[in-house]
């Protein structure tokens, strides 16, 4: 299989997520220029952390409109697999990609640190290697990471499974906890902690690799 | 003919820019005439003592720059080049952004962080990580308003700048006194990676060799950002708010990316970054380095104001701008760089046979000097110096006459909730401080450090100053500061290899703090020399004062230590049952110490003397435990003595808290010194049961003093009969001392 990184400018967790794909995990995986427009030939796209275009509007409202995002939407709608960390699922709510809003942190600040997250649904590509109901310690980097949706919205997420990920201490005033959502068709998959930091020994864990070895046997037997 | 050609310069003028009246009379030499105000512009930023280092040079030059590692010295580039080996190298330097941050808190910050980086990546070397040393008046009492608002606003700016550019902010101090009120000190650390052949330079050569502009626009922000760096704050200082510039870190992030491309494409000839005094100091200072002149048109720098005149233009320090200098040919090559990352450049003039720098607007030459003259002949005062007065009665204090402290349990809690000493976790909780994957000691150890991807080598780094002793007693204190950073990163398991310094003092003119800043210069020399650490760089800031005075001498040390094939070790306790060891003795010590302070609001005694062949020792010691992986925790020693150390390494990793329990004999010194003082050369170690003897064996072989003192374990710290508190009580206060003020 084969996983495309997005960069975007002002990405900066791009080399982050290349180097635990390719050097860590030992899979094909390339970086993808935000003026691409064909993304066929890959099985997962991420789009990585970062401050695309600056995020100085409202995070990932001007990287939405960027060439490599029609690509990605088609890529999703053949039923691919896309995941947006931190920035991306940022993104990814922006280009409607997922339902709802992110606000700012309701502390109004910067927020860098190891949480705690519960996996709430393994009946998806990301997580179907994770234990329902188990925790994995995992950073957060970010300012606006205060995930918001309508009640509606809210319900239909629980009503379907699709929050695979809620925090255990919150760190943000997301609502319901809520740390990382699929889509209905669960091939697209946006959360705010960083899998791709803790995916070493070195770093001081490695729960975030649950969700690449899902993604990685999930590609493998389809 | 320009317009700021037709104004007269009088001696109002002339001192308004801070042109001594002998100064000028060497204007005038160096160019066979009077000056016009372009040319009277230019000069007054660059021997301004940010850009000249006027007052300083003198004793800069006692520092040892050379080493065997010292690839690129201090002040032959933007910044130094340290060998680490195996074809890898680094570039670091700290620099100050302390009046642009006492006037706008966020921006100013935010703007030194982005100086910082672009310094080391048009070294060619892609920055990793970063650091930063803080210094604010006191948070509690009747500034805490100013000093909360201050703290809030440079940990946010200095956040907004580094997590959108993707680099690590990873380590630094925070440091409260009131000497810093109205004054405060951001000073901003970089550290760059890049293989030896890929280091750039900036000297001008080639005749003829088109020079370009790259990045923002120029506007009037910032405008002789340099020459209010080197003047005292003052109320008046608000009104100069339009000195402070804003900082795009996005713009940065795509320069960084096109200039390290633009580099490996092998089409530069030079680049430097327009940082202080902007276009004016970028252009003469290439063109001085290569031996060349450089002509420009002002009139094709991009502009984002209307009307700008030729002054406005070379003396405005805009952020997030380059002056590159390319091969001739090789333009469309580099334009594709450019267009790639949307960047706009412009060829805005070219290298000369002259050695003038010359300036047109639109084709008519509105200044010319010879470069030289700006970069390298600027004036260099030998400024008087006097021991100042007050030492004698500090130096002269007993700390015994503070009085009784009381009970010690509660004591150790109170210097736990000093903001000095207490966690730092509001501060850097708004770093990211894990991007790029490298940090693999997270903040709050000894010291930070960075894996390099692919090989076996790491980094450990470290920002240190403890002002209080170089007020008390300038050349011990600096000598200090060499020495805790070096301890710092040694506990880290590195071998310390360079220093980086930024020597933060008031007006030099006051033969006081002259003196002061001499003494200390002193004091890093001999540390250094001890240690094999040379100078690779660094800055000045002098003029820092508000209305009551000077700040505390602060000579600001970068420590930056190297692991290279063996593991780095963390300051915390690990597991149940481990050894503790205590090495080196405590001596009656209290002097200058946190204790006094926080107890007494006592500054005052002599400060802890530090034996420097002893702390050489104690480095090899420390870094032979680690390459025989021995170490499961080391921690220096520092503020708030043995006892507030012990409580650290129970405390450092949130969720993994582990208490200890030790006992060791008094040797004579009273309980306060025992527990509080901060005798120097000492670490507390712990050490798997099994390599007990291994270690002892190290330890007695190398001849360093040590104490078997205790285990690891429980849930409450214990130390002899003096001291017995619960972890439930120890950790809040600790950890939430800054945000429980913050937040208030």
């Amino acid at each position: 299989m084969k996983f495309g990184v997005v960069v975007f400018p002002g990405s900066n967790c791009d080399h982050d997520c290349y180097h635990v794909l390719k050097h860590v995990l030992k899979k094909d995986a390339e970086f993808v220029w935000h003026k691409d427009r064909d993304v066929s030939k890959f099985d997962c796209i991420v789009l990585p952390g970062g401050f695309s275009y600056g995020d100085y509007l409202r995070t990932g409202a001007i990287a939405r409109f960027s060439p490599v995002m029609e690509a990605v939407k088609k890529h999703a709608e053949k039923g691919k697999l896309v995941i947006g960390i931190c920035n991306g699922f940022q993104v990814l709510l922006e280009a409607g990609l997922l339902p709802g809003a992110m606000l700012r942190n309701e502390s109004l600040k910067f927020i860098c640190k190891f949480v705690t997250l519960r996996v709430e649904s393994t009946d998806s590509p990301f997580t179907k290697k994770a234990k329902k109901g188990g925790l994995l310690r995992i950073p957060v980097a970010h300012g606006e990471g205060n995930y918001f949706a309508d009640a509606g919205t809210l319900a239909e997420l629980n009503k379907n499974s699709q929050v695979l990920v809620r925090y255990v201490d919150n760190p943000n005033g997301s609502l319901e906890n809520i740390a990382g959502i699929c889509n209905k068709e669960r091939n697209v998959f946006g959360l705010m902690p960083h899998p791709e930091r803790a995916s070493e020994e070195e770093l001081g864990s490695t729960d975030g690799r649950r969700i690449f070895e899902s993604i990685i046997e999930h590609c493998g037997t389809r | 003919m320009s317009m700021t050609m037709d104004i007269e310069i009088t001696p109002e003028i002339i001192a308004k820019h801070g042109v001594t009246p002998q100064e000028y009379a060497s204007i005038k030499k160096i160019l066979g005439r009077e000056p016009n105000i372009t040319e009277l512009g230019i000069f007054s930023v660059m021997w301004s003592e940010h850009c000249s280092y006027k007052n300083s040079k003198n004793v800069l030059k006692l520092l040892p720059k050379d080493g065997p590692r010292m690839l690129v010295k201090a002040g032959e580039e933007n910044a130094g080049v340290v060998d680490i080996g195996d074809g890898w190298v680094v570039s670091f330097k700290v620099e100050s952004h302390n009046h642009p941050s006492a006037i706008e808190p966020f921006q100013g910050a935010a703007t030194g962080v982005g100086g910082i980086l672009r310094d080391i990546f048009t070294m060619g070397a892609r920055p990793i990580v970063s650091m930063n040393s803080l210094r604010f008046g006191k948070i509690d009492g009747e500034n805490a308003a100013a000093t909360k608002r201050l703290l809030s606003g440079v940990t946010a700016g200095i956040g907004f700048y580094g997590n959108c550019i993707g680099v690590p902010t990873a380590g630094g101090e925070v440091y409260f006194d009131e000497s810093y009120e109205g004054n405060p000190l951001v000073n901003a650390f970089s550290l760059g990676l890049a293989k030896k052949e890929e280091i750039a330079n900036a000297r001008a050569s080639g005749l003829g060799n088109p020079v370009f502009y790259l990045g923002s626009a120029t506007g009037r922000d910032g405008m002789g950002g340099a020459s209010f760096a080197s003047k005292d704050l003052s109320e008046e200082s608000e009104k100069d708010r339009p000195a402070v510039q804003v900082g795009d870190p996005f713009m940065e992030k795509l320069l960084l990316e096109a200039v390290l491309e633009l580099l490996k494409s092998g089409c530069v000839v030079a680049i430097q970054d327009m940082g202080a005094a902007g276009l004016t100091c970028s252009t003469c200072e290439t063109a001085s380095r290569g031996g060349t002149g450089i002509e420009i048109d002002v009139a094709k720098v991009p502009q984002r104001e209307t009307g700008m005149v030729a002054y406005e233009t070379m003396l405005s320090e805009s952020q997030e701008r380059m002056l590159v200098i390319l091969k001739k040919g090789r333009e469309a090559e580099a334009k594709k760089i450019f267009e790639k990352w949307d960047l706009h450049a412009e060829a805005i003039g070219q290298v000369t046979g002259d050695g003038l720098m010359r300036v047109k607007e639109n084709g008519v030459t509105v200044a010319e000097i010879p470069a030289k003259s700006l970069a390298d002949d600027g004036p260099v005062y030998v400024r008087e110096e006097k021991e100042p007065a007050y030492l004698k009665e500090t130096q002269a204090f007993d700390p015994k006459s503070a009085g009784p402290a009381g009970d010690l349990n509660a004591v150790l809690l109170k210097l736990l909730d000093s903001p000095t000493i207490a966690s730092k976790e509001w501060v850097y909780h708004q770093y990211d401080h894990m991007v790029r994957t490298n940090t693999v000691v997270l903040p709050g150890s000894d010291a930070a450090v960075i894996r390099i991807k692919d090989t076996k080598k790491y980094l450990a780094m470290k920002l240190d100053c403890n002002s209080t002793y170089c007020y008390l007693d300038p050349y011990e204190g600096a000598k200090i500061a060499v020495a805790e950073s070096a301890r710092n990163v040694a506990c880290s398991g590195a071998e310390p290899i360079s220093i980086t310094n930024c020597l933060n003092f008031g007006n030099p003119m006051n033969p006081e703090i002259f003196w002061t800043l001499k003494k200390s210069v002193e004091g890093i020399r001999d540390a250094c020399l001890e240690f094999n650490t040379p100078v690779s760089g660094g800055n000045v800031s002098l003029y820092n004062q508000n209305p009551k005075g000077a700040v505390d001498p602060t000579p600001v040390i970068g420590m930056v230590g190297l692991i290279d094939g063996w593991e780095p070790v963390q300051s915390n306790f690990k597991s149940e049952g481990d050894v503790i060891l205590v090495l080196g003795k405590t001596r009656e010590e209290l002097g200058g110490s946190e204790f006094l302070k926080t107890l007494f609001s006592i500054k005052s005694g002599l400060p802890p003397r530090l034996d420097l062949k002893e702390a050489g020792k104690l480095v090899k010691v420390l870094v032979s435990l680690a390459k025989k992986g021995f170490l499961r925790s080391a921690h220096d020693c520092a503020e708030g003595g043995l006892a507030v150390a012990l409580a650290e390494s129970c405390l450092l990793e949130e969720g993994r808290e582990i208490g200890a329990k030790v006992d060791l004999p008094q040797e004579g010194v009273s309980n306060e010194a025992f527990l509080f003082g901060e005798s120097q050369n000492r670490v507390i170690l712990s050490v798997s049961p099994k390599n007990l003897k291994a270690v002892e064996d190290v330890l007695e072989s190398m001849a360093y003093p040590y104490r078997v003192a205790g285990k690891v374990g429980g849930n409450s710290l214990e130390i002899g009969k003096l001291i017995q508190v619960p972890l439930a009580v120890l950790k809040p206060t600790w950890r939430q001392a800054i945000g429980r003020r913050m937040e208030s």
